[in-house]
């Protein structure tokens, strides 16, 4: 128990995908303009990241490991993500339209985010059982929802804010982006 | 066979990557036939554009009929809330050229009109509050009631059903308040225009 802790705080806040590990950057300045796109597009990756880190886990152990394939895991791992991204908007789309609302213009955006191959393989290369990789994926994606909401938040008063003119859109975000990852820095001490 | 393929990598990757690649595409298949929704996504992103008033006068019960009705192929032209610049969203999402609104032989189509209840001869019977889809008159029983004028999309719903006549449909004055810069002309409409003035200045010089 204490270890499923631990890998939570850790892919949550030390070793968070975004600030620390530098993954997923395009969806993290893509989509936080508005708080409500980021819960969604949050939300989305937290479904679509776990199921990912699942399916490659039974790819990676079933397929490629008894096979002596490793040096397949990259293509094979996006091939699983798109697959199952794909698969899990057609049963969402099918099973519930409000979910779908909610999350179906994010799914085909999370296919090229590279958080999702990153957790994949890294499930692979740290050798982590079923459930460690379970919730490596899930705290992934916890730790990514975390800091989109928080970066969107930041990112609607930066709109309202007195900036500088040279300073104005991108390059502020830029700023704040990297002030955060200064801040998340400062959890390295806690596992 | 068999000893060959799972002994060369070289082999052995590429069987192992189509195989995978044929399963995947076998559920993705299966699943597009097992999960396939019914209802037209057109329907969706017509209804996004009709103003959502319920009035009926397209003569539909409501906008998600006339949605539906467009798409299998009815006029664009008979939603008087809406306008003419709903009438024109859809013609360019439909790719159709935009009509004229059809407005029944009502008047000028482009004067906005809004209810109006004579407020003396209103006998509080809550019947218009009842009729009305957006909930812009206000009053309560034996109360006089009165629209408001800034949400009235100028449906007619509740001229119908007033018992003693009172509200009249009102042509909406311009003030202060609610005056606007007149849109541009869609883009097509422009493009005409400059070029007939570029004739025009042509035949000048």
């Amino acid at each position: 128990m204490a270890d499923f802790a631990v890998i939570l705080i850790s892919t949550i806040l030390v070793n968070n995908f975004v600030l620390v590990q530098f993954l997923g950057l395009c969806p993290f300045m893509g989509v936080s303009n508005k708080l409500e796109t980021a819960i969604g597009m949050g939300g989305a990756t937290t479904f679509v990241l776990t199921l990912a880190a699942v399916c490659s886990y039974l790819v990676n152990t079933w397929i490629l490991v008894p096979l002596d394939l490793e040096y397949l895991r990259t293509i094979s791992f996006i091939m699983v993500i798109a697959v199952v991204v794909q698969f899990a908007k057609m049963f969402i789309e099918k099973t519930s339209p409000v979910l779908y609302r909610v999350l179906g213009v994010f799914l085909p955006l999370i296919t090229t985010n590279c958080a999702v191959l990153g957790v994949a393989l890294q499930n692979a290369t740290k050798a982590h059982n079923f459930f460690e990789s379970t919730l490596y994926g899930f705290g992934a994606a916890l730790g990514f929802s975390l800091v989109l909401v928080l970066f969107s938040a930041m990112r609607e008063r930066l709109a309202v804010a007195d900036v500088p003119t040279p300073f104005k859109g991108a390059a502020i975000g830029m700023i704040t982006a990297g002030l955060m990852s200064l801040a998340f820095l400062g959890f390295s001490g806690l596992v | 066979m068999d000893q060959l393929i799972f002994d060369s990598p070289l082999i052995l990757s590429p069987v192992m990557l189509t195989l995978l690649a044929l399963v995947f595409g076998g559920v993705l298949g299966y699943a597009a036939v097992q999960f396939k929704v019914e209802g037209d996504p057109i329907v969706d992103q017509i209804d996004s554009l009709l103003p959502q008033t319920q009035c009926g006068q397209c003569g539909h019960p409501g906008c998600r009929p006339y949605a539906q009705s467009i798409a299998n192929g009815d006029a664009i032209n008979k939603c008087p809330p809406g306008g003419q610049a709903t009438v024109n969203a859809l013609a360019d999402l439909l790719g159709v050229d935009a009509q004229p609104l059809d407005d029944s032989g009502e008047g000028d189509a482009n004067i906005k009109k809004v209810a109006f209840i004579r407020e003396e001869d209103c006998i509080g019977c809550t019947k218009c509050i009842q009729a009305c889809p957006i909930d812009a008159i206000v009053g309560a029983a034996k109360q006089m009631h009165t629209v408001l004028k800034s949400d009235c999309t100028g449906c007619d719903l509740c001229v119908e059903p007033c018992p003693v006549d009172c509200i009249d449909m009102l042509p909406l004055t311009t003030t202060i308040g609610n005056w606007s810069w007149e849109l541009p002309p869609p883009s097509a409409q422009r493009a005409v225009e400059l070029i007939a003035t570029d004739s025009g200045r042509g035949v000048a010089v």
